[in-house]
């Protein structure tokens, strides 16, 4: 059947793989997926990321331990120079810092998120 | 070309109603409140009302529904939304419209019953998640607006060594502006120890660096400058205005920590013709405490960075070097969802000089900064007395 990036995305995701765009025309890394490049209109295709990304943001959303606890959300830019929202795991959410270099960890129970480890960690 | 609207229009008229809980009270009941006190504080009737702006936060088509409730069979209508600048963005189209001819009075009008409405936070989440999808965030729980603002807060921490003290700063400030505002919710007294030590709800942001949650109005009204001196108050102009938008999702946005604002402030300053160093009163939308300091900079008040700074020492509470949100803020005075028309009314009253305790003496020339979603729209105005035209 014939989908959209946004579609295409999350089928990546149910496959256990992380994919961001590239622009075909002006080699632009793109994310979140679209039917264009937003720099300049080209046609992108699949790549897989490195993996590697730094922590341009952070923070620990506070709950109720009935409510689940604590829990990091987090800004990370990856190596191939896109942004995106992400829970940094294996760590203790309040010892995520700004800087931090990480891993992507893998694909979320919940299918729908891409979570990231920091360096190090196995 | 923007330079020849400077002071074309004049805001005439303001009103707000059901500040606070509003129990018992729909948002179009208190809305409508808000609108009738906006075109009598005029002195208009509700059948002179040519023209309307206005936006929800959970209605799509909230401009018919207003129209159809008060009446009105207007010649202009604008509904953009963009979160909580809407009100601070329809300016400029409303001001294009009446300088045209095509309409004759504007009415801006808003209304929350967010803090005693039976619908959940949770309900309206759910709701968003289908109707207005951002399926590369919400799985994440970004339990948003807080968290992106949080980010950003820990960002410019990280990169201009502001801290949780010179955010309370901005806490404390508001909230002795509020004590001298009657209509402030928040007014008990409150020192450095206590903001620090309130509970951290998105590190590195507390509760008490985050605004209330309240039912309240807001209205305003516009005509051409030639028709407000006929009036029933003294016509304040609107000198400059400009809106820019970077896109909606903080993951999304070029950075957290300089946001649209410096662009829509250029914009504002241009038309206007003035600069920042002119402005007697600054009202900035203050969701939390951060953005008070953020906008302060890309508005130019300080360089980008030393907004901490700035703020620090009662620098912008009552007696100190600059005014900013004399009202009390969304921090203390009142914070009903979307703030840009409260912000603007406060402006206008300062400007009128009809604030009373919290009156700014001699003041001439507001800034008027509304910020919408997560730091995603940015809408600022400058208003003027007569003697600034």
């Amino acid at each position: 059947m014939n989908t959209g990036p946004q579609a295409q995305y999350f089928d990546f995701l149910a496959r256990g793989q992380h994919r961001i765009q590239r622009c075909t025309d002006c080699a632009s890394a793109v994310f979140y997926p679209r039917v264009a490049c937003p720099k300049c209109g080209g046609v992108l295709d699949w790549i897989e990321p490195e993996g590697a990304a730094v922590v341009y943001s952070t923070t620990t959303i506070r709950r109720t331990p009935e409510a689940g606890g604590d829990y990091n959300l987090a800004l990370v830019d990856l190596a191939e120079g896109v942004r995106m929202m992400t829970r940094i795991v294996e760590i203790a959410p309040e010892a995520v810092k700004i800087g931090m270099p990480v891993r992507v960890a893998g694909v979320g129970a919940d299918g729908q998120t891409v979570l990231y480890k920091p360096v190090g960690v196995a | 070309m923007m330079r020849g609207l400077r002071g074309k229009v004049a805001i005439v008229g303001a009103g707000q109603a059901g500040l606070g809980k509003a129990e018992g009270f729909t948002e179009m009941e208190i809305l409508a409140q808000a609108a009738h006190a906006a075109v009598a504080d005029a002195g208009l009737k509700m059948h002179d009302i040519d023209g309307l702006t206005t936006a929800s936060v959970l209605a799509p088509m909230w401009a018919m529904p207003v129209v159809e409730y008060l009446g009105l069979n207007p010649t202009f209508v604008d509904s953009t939304m963009l979160g909580g600048s809407s009100f601070v963005a329809h300016m400029l189209p409303a001001i294009h419209a009446l300088d045209s001819g095509q309409c004759n009075a504007v009415l801006v009008c808003y209304g929350s019953t967010q803090r005693t409405s039976s619908i959940s936070r949770k309900v309206i989440t759910g709701v968003r998640r289908d109707f207005d999808p951002q399926p590369y965030e919400y799985p994440y729980e970004p339990l948003n607006p807080l968290a992106t603002y949080a980010m950003a807060a820990a960002r410019h921490m990280h990169d201009y060594g502001t801290t949780r003290e010179n955010l309370a700063d901005v806490v404390l400030a508001a909230r002795a502006w509020a004590q001298l505002n009657p209509e402030a919710l928040r007014r008990e007294p409150l020192t450095m120890a206590e903001v620090l030590a309130s509970p951290m709800v998105s590190d590195p942001l507390g509760a008490l660096d985050c605004c209330m949650v309240n039912d309240g109005a807001a209205a305003y009204v516009m005509v051409r400058a030639d028709r407000a001196k006929d009036l029933a108050q003294k016509p304040i102009y609107i000198l400059g205005n400009g809106t820019r938008v970077y896109g909606r999702q903080g993951s999304s946005l070029p950075s957290l920590t300089e946001t649209a604002a410096a662009e829509s402030g250029r914009a504002a300053y241009a038309m206007a013709g003035v600069s920042a160093s002119d402005i007697d009163v600054v009202e900035v939308y203050d969701a939390f405490s951060i953005n008070t300091i953020l906008f302060l900079e890309d508005l130019g008040f300080c360089p980008k960075g030393e907004g901490g700074r700035f703020v620090a020492g009662g620098n912008i509470g009552p007696g100190g070097g600059l005014p900013v949100n004399t009202n009390g803020g969304g921090l203390s005075c009142i914070h009903p969802g979307m703030y840009g028309a409260f912000i603007t009314v406060e402006a206008v009253r300062q400007l009128r000089g009809t604030c009373g305790a919290r009156q700014i003496a001699g003041a001439e020339l507001a800034l008027v900064h509304g910020n919408g979603g997560t730091l995603s729209s940015q809408s600022t105005a400058i208003l003027g007395t007569a003697a600034t035209l």
